[in-house]
Order: C-alpha cells, then structure tokens, then sequence
C-alpha cells in the first residue's frame, strides 16, 4: 500500500459562518501539492458540502483526509441522529434542515447527491441515534 | 464580457477586488440556494445572488469564482466583504433585482 499524507479537523457545530474553513483549508494544500485543479474543485465541494451537514444536522465532527498517489479519502464522521432513511436522503431535493437553514442558502436536499456527483465512489454508514460517517473517494 | 462592463451595465459598485475589474468571464450562474451552485455552476463563472452570507464566498471559493454580483442592493456586512478580499475576490453591488440583472446580463452577450 502506498503512503499517504492525513490530514485532520474538527468541524464546531455552533458556527455557521465558519463552515467550509477546513474544506477550504485542503484546497489551499492540494493546491500546493500540484494536484490537478478539477480534482481539487471536486474534493473542495464534496468536502465543503459534507462540512456543511455536519453542521446543520450533527453539531460537528471530524474529518480526515487521506491522499495517496492515487486517490484523495475523505472521511468524515459526526456522532449526530444518524440518517433513518438514507435512500430518501440520497434522493435530490429532499431535505430534513430547518426552514433557518435553508434562509442562509442550503438545505435543498442537495447535499448527499452532490456528494455523490463529485467523488467517484462513496459510503455512508449511519446508526440512528449513535451517528454516521461518510467515506469518499476521489481517483487522481 | 470583462467585469468593468459588469459593473456599468448593472450600475453597480464595486466593494472588493478592482484589479480584477479588467478579466474576462464567460458566463453567469444565478441562484440563491449554495447547493444548486455547487451542483450546477460551471467553474470560474459570475455568480449572481440575493444571497448575503460568508458561505456565498466559500461557495464561490469552492468552485474557483472569483467574482459576485451581489443583487437587490442587499448591505453586505464587513464579515463577508473581508472574507472576500481575503480570497483575493471581485464583488459587484447591485440595486437591480434579480430578474433584471440577468435580463441585461444575458441580452447584451453574456
């Protein structure tokens, strides 16, 4: 297995105007890393759409980004509800956020698709009531 | 269509980012909702929005777009406008609606 690189954060659940600092964060690294800008566009918004739940439906959580030389893992994991219904939730426009969310521009039930459009592989392993986490692959 | 013709066909102010008033953008995406931004905006184009919180600029962030035209003549508090300065972004400032913004926009080229 070849080496990879981590990087690590944690995502405040009380802060929505701080969402997306470290999703922009490893923008800024891959950047300087030389990754290829669209990889990097399908990652930052991937990273910057599951952030964005964390916060409106988790109270936070962590993420942990593994790049190798062949693919970018983004793991992220709350201790939030958990996701009763996660084919429901995969469905485009629907959504569980509150009305207050979704007056500062999210909440569309655009999320998990658009999570799925932009990684090539992605899992989603959630237990009511104990959390979920989300893995991600983008292939470099 | 370079941001200066933006700004004048829009009538808009400029709040960040004059040194980019001469680049030249392609197209625009309008919205008001992030998601469909970053699930339908095609990179580095104009965003157009009512919307008016730091997240426009991490949406925007996230899709290479460096410049906003913020419509409605919404006020953009100073959280938001030093945000985009700090991503090195242009942002427009527009009294004119939505509907309106994009109908001169779209009928003179853009």
């Amino acid at each position: 297995m070849s080496e990879c690189l981590t990087f690590e954060y944690q995502v405040s659940g009380d802060d929505f105007t701080r969402a997306g600092e470290a999703s922009s964060d490893v923008k800024n690294k891959l950047k300087m890393m030389g990754v290829d800008s669209g990889v990097i566009r399908r990652v930052a918004i991937a990273m910057y759409e599951g952030e964005i739940n964390m916060v409106i439906h988790a109270d936070g959580g962590s993420i942990k980004v593994l790049v190798s030389d062949d693919n970018i893992r983004l793991i992220l994991a709350d201790t939030g509800p958990g996701i009763p219904d996660v084919e429901k939730a995969m469905q485009q426009g629907y959504s569980t956020a509150p009305e207050e969310v979704r007056s500062l521009g999210f909440g569309a039930g655009m999320g998990l698709p658009n999570m799925k459009k932009f990684s090539d592989n992605m899992q989603i392993d959630t237990e009511v009531g104990v959390g979920t986490t989300v893995t991600m692959d983008i292939h470099l | 269509m370079l941001i200066r013709e933006i700004k004048t066909l829009l009538d808009a102010q400029i709040l960040s980012g004059e040194q980019m008033l001469d680049q030249d953008v392609a197209e625009a995406f309008a919205s008001d909702m992030m998601s469909d931004v970053l699930a339908f905006a095609n990179p580095h184009c104009v965003l157009l929005t009512g919307l008016c919180n730091p997240q426009v600029i991490r949406t925007a962030e996230m899709l290479d777009v460096s410049c906003i035209v913020f419509v409605r003549g919404k006020p953009l508090d100073s959280e938001i406008l030093n945000l985009a300065r700090a991503k090195d972004m242009c942002v427009l400032h527009t009294e004119k609606g939505m509907y309106t913004t994009c109908g001169i926009l779209y009928s003179s080229g853009l």
